[in-house]
């Protein structure tokens, strides 16, 4: 195999330092997909801290009732801050990043087929997000109302309406989006023609890491759904400026077909933040367990089900809007059917680690708490789905329990699993494994204490986006639980703050392969030089390096 | 009245819908909890049966998949699904697909920024945050039918233990129905998000007997109350801007923008739940409207402290 004696194992000579200006402007010049993968990552962490900061003045506000910390109108900006930077300024880029730091290594490219765009789609991201916060600046406009757009993270019209939402604030809200999706879109192509174009000499689709065809997947859905969001935004400009009537209820237009084309994005979106949690987790949970991943046909299988069922569920959350008995019913079934595919690969991933020998490093950690916290998630997800049970939980802090099991339980989870597992390769140091457990215990606390207490909560009649309570309701106690599992979370991101410090100040070296994993990234040096591979490898499995490593068994005579 | 009155609870169901809800409800959690402890005893005990032990650094066997296996955990879930989907279309049936019976009461429901318009129909009655309704048994049914609207943005009624919840949907009516079969007072609030004040849009039914309800809609029918010892007060209402928005049957004001004021002291909050409707309240809710909620869309009527004695001391005949 040609990499095994890739001349590239060797340390690299230490490079003289250049100027910090020349470092700064190959930064902003770059369109190696390493750099931009790092960039995509650093920019989603930056908005983690900024919404995450955000949803803390939230629960100090909500901890006592008729606490007066905020006002009303600064509250709900904040909701809508929060949610709109979570989802596209958080989630996106972080996926995103993963995506393109990893796609192009794990399938022995030099980078992705268009590196141009590649930088294009990440400047649009950030600067979609740099124009979503300037509205706190911007957003009053000349009429005056208001800075930061109020209007909730879906934003339902009619409140979207220049009637309800004078000023700017969401017009800054619509065209950030519009240009983070434009952003999304690019990076989406790039990443499918990369995939589908430039895998090495003997990967064929069947060989590629779970990893890159989960990803691939996702890519393909943001091009299925950015579109429908894209024509909604235009069509609410349309209406705030040049008096179209789509969504302007006094005026005839309707306020479910914003319900409508926001979902059929929206929803499958929850699955393209999702998935690429479910591939780290595919690649991390079999090396720390050491076996190949249990069954992986069906886990590509139940992927392309995910994200086919997935298209057609996004009216489950119009439940409470008056549909039909016949639509309410269809959905309610192609929204169970999820279950099946997302079943399977809980137990897959329990079946790999079944007979292993599982080591508990902190990657593996982070894993073990998403499976656990996803399973909450996905089982909540099924009562949701029933819609009777939805009529009464709907909008509810169950709601908010429930999504926040996904995105912070399973998502955050396994993408701190993965930055803790891929951060060796990209930088060439070690994560101390001591800070990680730190930041996984305390993260793991804070969690549960801040989003377990809101499942009873939404049940007592706590509706979501209130910026206070009267006492008396039985919410009290749950809503200070609530607050104080925020204290924790903050220490644990603080932990791994320190932990990325300290590492790329004086962690120990990586090495080529600190985990004896098996994926093709792990064969060159860390951090790999810009042209990846100096020979471009050649697979006959799945897992090149365990043929390497066990020329006697290698995997292609199972496969 | 032995429980608290106050909580929302959906597992403390007094109206048939709510129940119907809760039955399925229960199937749904017992299910979710079986699943829960199969897999968490199933990943406890991986995690601890096959954790590495200290220098052991052989590989395990590698097992790359078992098509029975895989079967069983895909055919399992099928058919646990399609129970589960098959019980919940009967409930959705059973609880959406229901005729209004001859008897039954119908209210409209109107969703305004940030409090709600409640009228009757068929009662000529008007009255803003608070639905009475008659109290239903097995022997003589009596439902009541809702039809909501809005006037403005998106909102959604909710009071958890009558029923789940429908949102209120300009330009579109929808309809839910109650059936409760306990006298009290039920709370519940918006529960879709609609603005700035969308926290303050409190709901209270009052589910009476029924010759508590005649009484109740005997009272509401009556003309306001004219007394004339506040016939000061009375003049200065109907001069100033209150009325483009107010209505108070019988005299000048007929606005529909805020709540009919007509029998306002029958009425036990303000601004729809934020503070109790006492004569001092009301001072403090007419000298201020933005103190106690703030953003509200009441103006500021800037009444010389004597005018607002005078209204107020007017208003507050209006029982």
């Amino acid at each position: 195999m040609a990499f095994a004696e890739s001349p590239l194992a060797q340390p690299q000579a230490e490079t003289p330092r250049l100027p910090l200006l020349v470092q700064l402007h190959d930064w902003v010049v770059t369109v190696d997909h390493k750099r931009l993968g790092i960039m995509y990552i650093c920019t989603g962490l930056l908005f983690f801290a900024v919404a995450g900061l955000e949803a803390s003045i939230m629960r100090w506000q909500l901890a006592f009732p008729n606490h007066d910390v905020v006002s009303p109108a600064v509250f709900n900006r904040l909701f809508t801050m929060h949610g709109t930077t979570m989802v596209f300024l958080v989630g996106m880029p972080l996926i995103l990043g993963l995506a393109n730091y990893l796609i192009p290594l794990m399938i022995g490219a030099r980078d992705l087929a268009f590196p141009r765009l590649n930088a294009f789609g990440f400047w649009l991201s950030l600067f979609g997000g740099a124009l979503l916060y300037f509205s706190y600046l911007g957003g009053e406009g000349l009429t005056g109302a208001g800075t930061a757009p109020d209007v909730g993270w879906f934003a339902y019209a009619p409140l979207t309406e220049r009637a309800f939402s004078r000023g700017h604030s969401t017009d800054y809200w619509i065209l950030s989006l519009l240009v983070g999706g434009i952003g999304s879109v690019a990076t989406s192509i790039n990443i499918v023609t990369t995939v589908v174009c430039m895998r090495c000499q003997g990967m064929t689709l069947a060989r590629m890491p779970l990893f890159v065809w989960m990803l691939l997947v996702v890519a393909g859905m943001i091009l299925l759904i950015m579109p429908p969001l894209t024509a909604a935004q235009i069509m609410l400009l349309l209406d705030r400026y040049l008096g179209a009537r789509f969504f302007d209820t006094q005026a005839g237009g309707s306020a479910l077909l914003w319900q409508h084309f926001f979902w059929i994005f929206g929803h499958p979106e929850v699955y393209v933040l999702m998935l690429p949690g479910f591939a780290a987790a595919s690649e991390i949970i079999p090396v720390f367990s050491r076996k190949p991943m249990f069954g992986y046909a069906a886990m590509v299988g139940a992927t392309l089900a995910i994200a086919f069922i997935g298209m057609g569920v996004w009216a489950h959350h119009m439940f409470t809007v008056g549909m039909s008995t016949m639509a309410n019913t269809f959905f309610a079934a192609s929204t169970m059917l999820i279950a099946v595919p997302t079943g399977i690969k809980i137990f897959n991933w329990l079946a790999t680690m079944y007979g292993g020998k599982i080591r508990f490093a902190t990657p593996m950690l982070f894993c073990t708490g998403f499976l656990f916290q996803f399973l909450c998630a996905g089982l909540t997800g099924i009562m949701l789905a029933a819609p009777p049970f939805d009529w009464q939980l709907s909008d509810s802090y169950f709601v908010v329990a429930h999504f926040h099991y996904v995105l912070i339980g399973g998502l955050l989870f396994t993408i701190f699993a993965a930055i803790y597992y891929w951060f060796p390769k990209a930088t060439g140091k070690m994560l101390s494994e001591t800070l990680g457990q730190w930041h996984f215990w305390l993260l793991v606390i804070g969690f549960n204490l801040t989003f377990g207490p809101q499942h009873i909560a939404g049940i007592l009649g706590m509706p979501r986006r209130i910026y206070t309570y009267a006492p008396g309701r039985g919410w009290e106690l749950w809503n200070l639980l609530s607050s104080v599992g925020v204290a924790f979370q903050a220490l644990a991101v603080l932990c791994f703050v320190w932990n990325v410090i300290r590492a790329l100040r004086q962690g120990p070296p990586a090495g080529d392969d600190p985990w004896d994993a098996w994926t093709l990234e792990w064969t060159t040096t860390s951090p790999p030089p810009e042209y990846n591979f100096e020979t471009l490898p050649e697979v006959q499995s799945r897992r090149p390096l365990w043929d390497l490593k066990h020329p006697h068994d290698p995997d292609w005579h199972h496969e | 009245m032995d429980r608290p009155v106050h909580l929302t609870n959906i597992f403390d169901p007094v109206s048939t819908p709510a129940q119907a809800i809760l039955e399925l409800s229960w199937l749904v959690l017992w299910i979710c909890a079986g699943i829960f402890v199969i897999v968490v005893v199933l990943l406890t005990y991986i995690l601890i049966r096959f954790r590495r032990r200290r220098a052991d650094t052989d590989e395990p066997p590698q097992v790359y998949g078992s098509n029975q296996i895989e079967l069983a955990w895909t055919v399992i879930p099928l058919l646990t699904v399609v129970v589960l989907f098959l019980v919940t279309a009967r409930t959705i049936r059973a609880v959406q697909n229901v005729v209004p019976s001859a008897e039954a009461l119908h209210v409209t429901i109107v969703g305004h920024q940030w409090w709600w318009e409640i009228r009757y129909p068929t009662l000529g009655i008007v009255t803003a945050n608070e639905v009475h309704v008659p109290v239903s048994d097995r022997a003589r049914p009596q439902p009541t039918f809702l039809r909501l609207e809005s006037v403005d943005v998106a909102h959604s009624f909710w009071v958890p233990r009558l029923a789940g919840k429908t949102d209120v949907i300009p330009n579109r009516d929808n309809y839910m129905w109650i059936e409760p079969f306990e006298v009290g007072l039920y709370l519940g609030q918006c529960a879709e998000y609609c603005g700035t004040q969308h926290a303050n849009m409190l709901l209270r039914v009052m589910v009476h007997t029924r010759d508590d309800f005649e009484r109740w809609v005997t009272a509401q029918q009556q003309p306001p109350v004219r007394d004339l010892s506040v016939q000061a007060g009375r003049d200065l209402f109907q001069a100033t801007a209150c009325v483009n928005c107010h209505t108070v049957r019988e005299t000048v004001a007929n606005g529909t923008f805020g709540p009919d004021l007509s029998h306002l002291m029958s009425r036990g909050t303000l601004g729809a739940g934020v503070v109790d409707n006492t004569p001092h309240n009301l001072q403090a809710w007419m000298q201020n409207p933005q103190h106690l909620k703030p953003g509200n869309l009441m103006p500021d009527m800037k009444l010389t402290p004597q005018e607002l004695e005078h209204i107020v001391a007017y208003l507050a005949t209006l029982k």
